[in-house]
């Protein structure tokens, strides 16, 4: 892009200034022009949305839930530093972040596998064989879990073959098991395409600085892969924060999460404002973990 | 070499701003495409008319115009296809229809009345009320007693016509005539009633006598069950149970009694395996659960569902020898779930017609031959099984009838026992 | 783009280790798609007992009209918002790749990764009020279409943009001072360059929008269930095996899609990176 700008540059200075300023409007209202269906399309079926919610968080609750539009207050907000909020927020951070990090932990060194490992034209087959299951129902997907692993499953009888495990259903493991499930292919695209980027050369080169292979990963494929890991990592751990149907199904409904906390606001709990203030809290504060991560320089996915 | 690129692309700028923007009006012509041709449900045969000009009116004064169309129906008169809001698998249509050999209620409507129904489910009133309270189009749909009342306060309902709903008169029995939760049923029609009660393994427990909420709310009682037990994901019920347990009512307006339940419920999170209220039942005939709060009918009909029967119709395996159900000896709940017409309804002439037709005497009978709870029909008696009529679990003896408690609205109180489940699970 | 060759050669142990785990993982992801698959060709009606061969659960999946309607709105929505989507989605990546100073770029930028960031349940939420408040479109397909859209444009667009941080813009250049207009320069050389990407972005997109549970769920209408939703609501009674022949089928239909559109990059791609090549 850098040679690009040389030569726009070299360009303005040769030309003359008014069509300079002509030609730098033009291509302004082009990168308007292009981005202009979807500005409007997420205006209007993003942003006005979201100030709804927004509105509604400072709403009096009415006894059927909906908000009454008068008597504004700041309840919702102020409800947020109640210690059942917290302690759910807590749970559900926690939840995301060792999700997050099993689905690292798995994924690496498969995304390692099919980018060294396997050859050029089988590498696309096997992402693509990564994402075939995902094709199918979320829900049967997790159901055909819940089989796998209540008191006649599979897994199950297996574990209880070996003397490793009971029935795993309705426990917090089963949560995790539904969860990396389904968030693994999310952390492997991203390792995969950082990893197939590298120069290898360098490892190479590492190598025949006398480098043991571990130090040569540590050194220098860890370093050089980080943009996936952290682009992996935002991608597992945002929708993990909010994930609210596989633990009610593999976990038997019996805990809150972020995610329950808010549809049941909306529901049975009859309490809009309040779930509307809860989901704008977090989306504030994945608002400023985003800006934070782009202004310490992470580079865009 | 520069100055001859700007002119050309000068000369055909014109050109290609026009070929974007018309490729841009075919992307946005196709969305519109989608948007207006998928408002109308494919099921529907010649309304596309009448449903284009319902959407507009409903945005003007949708009480009153509502209602003045529900007062100006017929009987038997129909203005559209019927959008039924139903709990899940509650009215016998398709293979589920086929699998329990009764009539397919939503096919006989068509046939009768030549309007086709749309099926959607919910599985909790709360659900139920948050989707009408937003906006959501629905003609029919099935409330309970106790939420009859927060939509009738909340101006949700619309008011019944009687003269299209003569059968509301005619078969309903004088117990459910003029209710507390909707006196006179102006603006609610009984559709079921059933009980709230322990859906258990012979294993897990002896008998159907003597049961007691201890098994699921005492750590002793409920200890040998560990991990196998369920509790109904529902504020009201689970709530309820727990308030019963305790020796209160189910209705209370104690914020302390409240606080006592909800305390309970969380304290049994060692032991409990899941709440759950929708698939219970099936999980308690696979062995996941031996014991589950939940509604007599649905493990009726489970326990027959699996009851297996030889090719001449003899049983084979009787599931109730493995099974039962019981109405704890503190007392439990009672429940009307009800047929209403939603404020945002579009077609109220079908709906009270098809209110009228799930009155009537045979399709009430086949409601209950279906799902295995009461009717509140008492003409309908006449088309229901003997053995369900004679059934304990069924249709409870006046004994049983003393302990229950109906559902009342807390007014004001909603919110603290909403807040209260929640705390009790979290 | 070189590949860990020598490396690789002298470590054998590490190799095997990589493949077993390999293995394992995908045994992992295919562990219960296999139980669906195998099972939807039993013929008892339990799951997780054998029962002969069987293609009963088909027949049944074909006869049962809900679950068609459902499968249909599934499949309708999933194509319309895909392609709405990736147009809209591939032009936004363009105008913030392409384009580095106009009137609202940084806002636009930040707009895009908000419907990443965002929790389903919020999104799900703030469309519901969103539809009922202002009756831009009635609950129903339409409103499903419109809120799928709404989330993947982002997904497309972020796919695109690493597409084209990698692509050389002195292509576009070239083309320029060979004479082709705007238009001709990204249909010959833009679009076959980035189409990695943007085939990428609307696979993406679609599977986004054909396993979208809780969005769809809070916007449907009166007779407008997806798949997903409809599932939701039937796998809770019987686990039905019907359920087991719906997914197969959707996979085994989603693997042609891919495959077909594999062929068709394969062709295109070497035709470019060949191209690439000669440059």
């Amino acid at each position: 892009m850098t040679l690009l700008d040389e030569r726009k540059t070299a360009e303005e200075e040769a030309v003359s200034p008014k069509l300079e300023r002509r030609a730098r409007r033009r291509e302004s209202w082009r990168g308007f022009f292009h981005a202009a269906p979807a500005y409007v399309y997420l205006t209007f079926f993003f942003v006005l949305p979201l100030l709804i919610i927004f509105v509604f968080s400072f709403a009096s609750r009415s006894n059927t839930g909906k908000p009454l539009l008068e008597n504004w207050n700041l309840d919702s907000w102020t409800r947020l530093v109640d210690p059942l909020v917290r302690t759910i927020a807590v749970r559900s951070l926690t939840m995301a972040i060792a999700n997050t990090v099993l689905c690292l932990i798995i994924a690496y060194p498969f995304a390692y596998w099919i980018a060294t490992r396997a050859k050029q034209r089988t590498r696309t087959l096997l992402l693509i064989a990564v994402l075939i299951p995902f094709w199918s129902n979320f829900l049967v997907r997790t159901y055909a879990w819940r089989m796998l692993l209540d008191s006649d499953g599979y897994i199950t009888q297996f574990g209880e073959l070996t003397g490793l495990w009971g029935r795993m259903l309705f426990t917090q493991p089963a949560v995790f098991i539904g969860l990396v499930y389904g968030y693994l292919p999310f952390m492997v695209l991203p390792l995969y395409a950082a990893l197939e980027r590298m120069d290898w050369g360098l490892v190479e080169a590492g190598r025949d600085l006398y480098a043991s292979g571990s130090k040569a990963f540590r050194k220098i494929t860890l370093p050089l892969s980080k943009p996936g890991i952290i682009a992996g990592s935002i991608l597992v751990f945002i929708p993990s924060l909010g994930a609210y149907v596989t633990p009610d199904i593999l976990g038997g409904a019996k805990t809150n999460l972020l995610g329950n906390l808010i549809v049941t606001q909306f529901q049975a709990a009859r309490n809009w404002p309040f779930g509307s203030a809860l989901s704008g809290a977090i989306l504030i504060v994945m608002l400023v973990a985003t800006m934070i991560y782009f202004r310490t320089g992470g580079r865009t996915i | 070499m520069k100055r001859i690129r700007l002119t050309r692309e000068d000369r055909v700028k014109g050109e290609t701003t026009m070929k974007r923007i018309f490729a841009l009006l075919a992307v946005m012509a196709l969305m519109v495409a989608a948007c207006g041709t998928d408002a109308t449900p494919e099921t529907t045969e010649a309304t596309g008319g009448t449903e284009t000009t319902a959407a507009t009116e409903t945005t003007e004064a949708p009480a009153e115009g509502i209602q003045a169309a529900a007062n100006a129906c017929a009987e038997g008169a129909t203005d559209g296809t019927l959008n039924l809001y139903n709990w899940t698998d509650y009215i016998p249509t398709g293979p589920l229809a086929e699998d329990f050999e009764v009539d397919d209620l939503l096919l006989k409507f068509e046939e009768e009345h030549g309007e086709t129904v749309t099926l959607t489910f919910f599985n909790s009133n709360e659900d139920m009320l948050a989707q009408i309270d937003a906006g959501a189009s629905y003609d029919v749909v099935v409330p309970s007693d106790y939420m009859v009342v927060t939509m009738i306060d909340a101006d949700l309902l619309v008011e019944l016509n009687r003269a299209a709903i003569p059968n509301l008169d005619a078969n309903i029995a004088p117990l459910f005539s003029d209710p507390g939760y909707d006196p006179g049923n102006r603006f609610s029609a009984p559709y079921q009633w059933g009980t709230t009660g322990i859906g258990f393994s012979y294993e897990a427990i002896d008998d159907t006598e003597g049961v007691s909420w201890g098994v699921l709310f005492d750590p002793e009682m409920a200890a040998p069950n560990a991990g196998f037990i369920s509790l109904l994901d529902d504020t009201r019920e689970t709530l309820g149970s727990a308030l019963k347990y305790l020796g209160y009512s189910l209705n209370t307006l104690n914020t302390d009694e409240v606080d006592e339940a909800a305390d309970l419920i969380a304290s049994t999170n060692e032991w409990i395996a899941a709440f759950n209220s929708s698939s219970y039942w099936t999980l308690l005939s696979s062995g996941e659960f031996n014991v589950s709060q939940g509604w007599n009918g649905d493990f009726l009909a489970e326990y027959d569902r699996i009851s297996e029967y030889d090719d001449e119709g003899n049983l084979t395996y009787d599931a109730y020898e493995d099974f039962g159900y019981a109405i704890p000896i503190e007392g439990s709940a009672a429940w009307v779930d009800t047929m209403a017409i939603p404020t945002t309804a579009e077609h109220p002439c079908t709906a009270q017609t098809f209110i009228n037709f799930m009155l009537e005497a045979e399709n009430g009978a086949t409601l209950t031959n279906f799902n295995y709870y009461a009717s509140p029909n008492e003409a309908a008696e006449e088309f229901i099984y003997e053995d369900i009529l004679e059934w304990e679990a069924v249709y409870p003896p006046p004994e049983t009838m003393a302990i229950l408690e109906f559902f009342l609205d807390l007014g004001d109180m909603n919110n603290y026992y909403a807040d209260a489940f929640t705390r009790a699970k979290g | 783009m070189t590949t860990l060759h020598q490396g690789a050669a002298t470590r054998p142990r590490l190799d095997r280790s990589l493949t077993i785990w390999g293995w394992l993982v995908f045994a992992f992801l295919y562990l219960p798609i296999l139980i669906v698959v195998v099972f939807s060709f039993s013929g008892s009606e339990s799951v997780g007992r054998w029962g002969g061969f069987s293609l009963r659960w088909y027949e049944q999946m074909f006869a049962n009209e809900q679950l068609m309607n459902a499968l249909e709105n599934s499949i309708v929505v999933a194509l319309i918002s895909t392609a709405v989507a990736t147009v809209l989605g591939t032009a936004a990546a363009l105008s913030l790749d392409r384009y580095r100073r106009w009137i609202g770029r940084g806002a636009f930028d930040g707009l895009l990764y908000l419907p990443v960031i965002i929790p389903d349940v919020t999104m799900a939420v703030m469309l519901l009020l969103w539809f009922t408040s202002t009756d831009v479109v009635e609950l129903g397909r339409g409103s499903i279409t419109l809120a799928h859209i709404a989330f993947n444009i982002s997904f497309v667009a972020i796919v695109v943009r690493a597409r084209l941080a990698h692509m050389d813009p002195l292509m576009e250049d070239a083309a320029a001072d060979l004479y082709a207009n705007r238009w001709q320069a990204f249909r010959r050389v833009t679009l076959p360059l980035i189409m990695p990407g943007v085939l990428g972005g609307a696979l993406l997109a679609l599977t986004l929008s054909l396993d979208d549970v809780v969005i769809t769920s809070f916007v449907q209408g009166p007779g407008s269930t997806t798949l997903p939703v409809y599932v939701f609501g039937l796998i809770r009674r019987t686990v039905t095996p019907v359920i087991n022949a719906v997914s197969t089928l959707m996979i085994a239909v989603s693997m042609v899609l891919v495959l077909a559109s594999l062929t068709f990059q394969n062709r295109t791609g070497r035709r470019t990176e060949s191209k690439e090549r000669n440059q």
